[in-house]
């Protein structure tokens, strides 16, 4: 699996986070997404997916599985 | 067949709305709400002044509407429809409206000035400092003995705390903050009283960042100041009105939900046996979002208003409607959460709730409100293993006239 953010359009709901702290992070100054690991695998890629269906921005994009 | 459908639910006469619960169903939903999501899940709504709106009851299709920026969040577009008379007075007072009323780019724009402050780590960062504050407020209770107010003694004083802490406003204006929220809270308020609450809050806020100019501290407001107000980023007026809304936001909320989702589990002892009893911090995170989604709090429904033309699940919706998305309904939608209307804290997929809305102004204080959450609720239980309410059913007075639904006050003994 592969993922994209927007660093754009995300709101810093830290939605990402809460399921899926080894994939996402959030900036320090403003709560901004930050992308851990831009192609997680099995069970992470599950997670991934949990937090791309949560993320209430639609700032994260799964691009192919 | 369908358009015989359609034209029966666009000549139905309007409902009124909020409408009300079923009497001895404080935790569900309007039972109308049931009903419109089966039959007319984008039906006619009649609001407080007259106007009518779309009211939208599925899951889906409100999801889709609070992430869709054709809609708008700013109640100065004509057609907007307002919660009550107090809240269109409010929003109409000449003051900056708050980042809760702005429209993207601009309301990201704002609302990335406070983000930092509420991230999910700074949450696990504030996490010793609630569970001081959780033993103090226990402690007290304890020596106080039954019966007490769990409302006044734990559920207002917590989150108050917290999020005066984090902006920065001393404990001894507290009372000051949660009279006047009070008043803007409710649906009932006369509309001189709301526009005096504001001014209050607003004459307060003013002086306490002229305070903190002169002498800035390590919290939100000093750092928002230097940061945001200094370079010109957002105005020092603009920043009262929106630390308004957080110290509203911050505990109107989290004390709602204590105190109600309290109440809740003392009447499923089962449900509040597992989250008392339970060691894994997962199981308390799960139910928390249980008790969020099956509560939803938050129940006159979100507001917004179309800026074009829109097409919601074939419904044609027409720049400058409004449309009202009650979230209890869309949390209770059976397509998306199996048997919705029982409390079950093992619920696997309860965190696709949308108690804290979606969209871009998904709440901005939802990692400190679950943190809260998850760390006061198996304290409480744990600390008074036989907590019990201490007042009949028929004597609880249920917020039924407020924004934001609980209790105004639940006697606990044990
Ligand atoms: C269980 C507790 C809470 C619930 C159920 C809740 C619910 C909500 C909901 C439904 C919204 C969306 C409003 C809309 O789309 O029109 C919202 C927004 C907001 N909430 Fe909360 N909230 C809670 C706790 C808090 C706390 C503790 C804070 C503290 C800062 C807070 C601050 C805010 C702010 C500032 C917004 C506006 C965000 C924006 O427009 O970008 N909330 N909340």
């Amino acid at each position: 699996m592969h993922l994209e953010i927007d660093q754009e359009r995300c709101c810093a709901a830290g939605q990402c986070v809460l399921v899926a702290d080894d994939l996402f992070d959030q900036r320090d100054e403003d709560g901004v997404v930050v992308l851990l690991d831009a192609n997680p695998e099995g069970d992470a890629a599950a997670r991934a997916a949990e937090a791309a269906a949560l993320c209430p921005a639609a700032a994260i994009t799964v691009v192919g599985s | 067949m369908t358009e015989t459908t359609v034209a029966a639910t666009a000549t139905e006469a309007p409902l009124d709305y909020p409408m009300p619960r079923a009497s001895g169903c404080p935790f569900d939903p309007p039972p109308q709400l049931a009903r419109l999501r089966e039959e007319a899940p984008f039906s006619r709504a009649r609001i407080w002044d007259g106007t009518t709106a779309w009211l939208v009851t599925r899951y889906e299709d409100q999801r889709a509407i609070l992430a869709d920026d054709r809609f708008s969040a700013n109640p100065l577009r004509p057609g907007f429809p307002m919660q009550s008379p107090g809240v269109a007075a409010r929003r109409t007072n000449g003051k900056r409206l708050p980042f809760i009323s702005m429209d993207d780019p601009e309301h990201n724009r704002v609302r990335r000035m406070f983000t930092s402050y509420f991230s999910v780590k700074r949450a696990r960062a504030l996490r010793p400092r609630l569970q001081e504050i959780i033993g103090d407020l226990l402690d007290g209770m304890e020596a106080a003995g039954p019966p007490v107010d769990l409302v006044s003694s734990f559920a207002l004083p917590l989150p108050s705390l917290v999020i005066a802490e984090i902006l920065g406003v001393p404990r001894e204006d507290q009372p000051l903050f949660q009279r006047e929220s009070r008043v803007l809270i409710s649906m009932n308020s006369e509309i001189d009283d709301v526009l005096r609450a504001i001014d209050s809050l607003t004459d307060y806020l003013e002086g306490l960042l002229a305070a903190k100019e002169r002498d800035p501290q390590d919290d939100l407001l000093s750092h928002v100041l230097a940061d945001h107000v200094r370079s010109g980023a957002t105005s020092r007026e603009q920043l009262v009105q929106d630390a308004i809304l957080l110290l509203i936001a911050g505990h109107e909320t989290t004390t709602n939900m204590l105190a109600l989702g309290t109440l809740a589990l003392l009447r499923n002892p089962e449900q509040l046996a597992a989250v008392r009893d339970t060691e894994d911090p997962a199981d308390i995170a799960l139910a928390v979002e249980e008790l969020l989604r099956y509560l939803t709090i938050v129940h006159t429904g979100r507001r917004r208003v179309a800026l074009t033309d829109v097409e919601v699940s074939g419904q044609l919706i027409r720049a400058g409607e409004g449309v009202i998305l009650p979230n209890d309904s869309a949390n209770r939608d059976a397509t998306v959460f199996d048997n919705p209307d029982s409390l079950d804290v093992t619920r696997q997929n309860a965190r696709h709730h949308i108690a804290f809305g979606q969209g871009t102004h998904q709440c901005l204080g939802q990692n400190l409100a679950r943190t809260e959450l998850q760390l006061a609720y198996p304290a409480l239980l744990r600390r008074f293993p036989t907590l019990r309410p201490a007042i009949e059913e028929d004597a609880i007075r249920y917020k039924h006239d407020a924004v934001v639904y609980g209790v105004y006050e639940l006697p606990v003994a044990w």
